[in-house]
């Protein structure tokens, strides 16, 4: 680099400083908002398809899904899954139209970043009976077990996570516990070498099923498909 | 393109360093100048996202991409942007390819944008690109950029396959998915995890020097 003052005058200078930057400003910030505008309809459908497939796979048995919203008052009322809102369940129904179960998404700290989940309950037998990873950045080869070890997942095969009998609470929390030393049927068995993830997995399953499972319960007359 | 020993017009003397048949433009990022095994630039994704040869391939295509675009706008424009400046406007530049090919992976597929993760974003901070802008696009035609972009994107995509190939065979007994080896192979874990990024890319640029030296002493 020269430092040497050069003899350029200095407002001509600035000015084409500014120029070019902000033409180059300009042209970048159009070919942005032009790719964004052209990806958004199709990357918000392999969202949705994504998420779709992951219903159908936690509820088995499912034909058709709707989505549901939760209010403190109006409790669980249908929506249109492509509004974006935080407390949103998925209902699965068969053939006949009657409900499989409800899909619940939930998150929380894995080992590497937050873990996205999605799992099946099923009201009529007070079970889990599904369970997908969304989202995780687990370390591959060990974290990502979670997604993959087949005796890990056949935890999600029937979890009790069956109600008091106030229907307010659950007679046993989730809890994860250590490989190999599962012996009741609420109780997370964990895989070695993905200790922290299969923890984490338990223990996102615990607090989202201690709040959700108690409404779903409770509300399950919501989910009834009305006459179309 | 016939007029390839002239000197560059007034921009810059690296660009008579940089003459020859147009040919080399592109051959030297594949061999002599390979940006992975010679140049040993852009090492953060080359170790990270070599796991397997799926993401190492498209890790290297949108890398290239980037290089091709930004040295072509570069290029381009390198009588408009002035001097003081240049580095934020290839930055610019630069962030704004990376941004679009963001969009456009997450388009392609989700499951490849999240096998990717952070290290789309991160092609911005690859010094690969801002060195071919800064050292050859900015003082060479529109033709030669573009060759040079080209030949340097092949250079690395050939160097990420080169990697992601022997870590996925090694750490997962598979090529692109498919079974390669039988199946009491019993799989290297230590491959797929970042460790295994740095053995491999050692034993690479090992082969790689052996083979430059034998063939400057013949």
């Amino acid at each position: 680099m020269m430092e040497t003052p050069t003899i350029q005058a200095p407002q001509t200078s600035s000015f084409n400083m500014l120029k070019a930057m902000v033409v180059i400003g300009v042209l970048c910030a159009l070919l942005i908002v032009l790719t964004f505008e052209g990806t958004l309809p199709r990357i918000q459908q392999l969202r949705a398809e994504a998420l779709e497939k992951a219903v159908f796979k936690v509820l088995p048995g499912t034909v058709s899904i709707q989505a549901f919203h939760y209010g403190e008052e109006q409790g669980f009322v249908e929506i249109n899954a492509k509004d974006q809102s935080p407390d949103l369940v998925y209902a699965g129904y068969d053939q006949q139209g009657t409900l499989i179960g409800m899909a619940v998404e939930a998150s929380g700290q894995g080992y590497a970043d937050v873990l996205g989940i999605l799992y099946g309950y099923s009201p009529e037998n007070e079970t889990i009976v599904g369970f997908h990873v969304l989202e995780s950045k687990e370390t591959p080869g060990l974290g990502d077990k979670i997604e993959k070890d087949p005796d890990f997942l056949s935890n999600f095969n029937g979890l009790d996570v069956s109600l008091k009998d106030n229907y307010k609470e659950l007679k046993n929390m989730i809890v994860p516990v250590k490989h190999g030393t599962k012996t009741q049927p609420w109780e997370v068995d964990g895989i070695t070498g993905a200790t922290i993830s299969s923890r984490a997995i338990g223990n996102i399953m615990g607090a989202s099923t201690r709040y959700w499972v108690p409404l779903l319960y409770s509300h399950q007359q919501d989910f009834k498909l009305t006459e179309d | 393109m016939k007029d390839l020993h002239s000197p560059n017009s007034n921009k810059g003397f690296l660009a008579s360093l940089a003459e020859g048949p147009s040919t080399d433009e592109f051959i030297k990022g594949l061999w002599r100048d390979n940006p992975v095994f010679v140049q040993v630039l852009g090492m953060c994704p080359v170790l990270a996202v070599s796991n397997t040869a799926e993401n190492a391939l498209a890790m290297g295509l949108a890398t290239a991409f980037v290089l091709l675009m930004s040295n072509l706008l570069v290029s381009s424009l390198r009588n408009f942007i002035p001097k003081q400046v240049r580095i934020a406007c290839y930055i610019l530049i630069i962030a704004t390819f990376v941004t679009i090919t963001d969009y456009a992976i997450q388009a392609i597929s989700v499951d490849l944008h999240k096998s990717l993760g952070a290290f789309i974003s991160l092609i911005v901070v690859n010094c690969l690109i801002l060195s071919r802008a800064e050292a050859f696009a900015s003082k060479n035609t529109l033709g030669k950029s573009m060759l040079d972009a080209l030949g340097m994107g092949a250079g690395f995509i050939f160097a990420l396959f080169c990697l992601g190939a022997v870590r996925e065979i090694l750490g997962n007994g598979t090529l692109f998915g498919l079974s390669l080896l039988p199946g009491n192979f019993e799989e290297w874990i230590v491959m797929i995890l970042p460790a295994g990024g740095f053995f491999t890319l050692a034993v690479w640029l090992l082969l790689f020097n052996v083979v430059n030296q034998r063939k400057s002493e013949t």
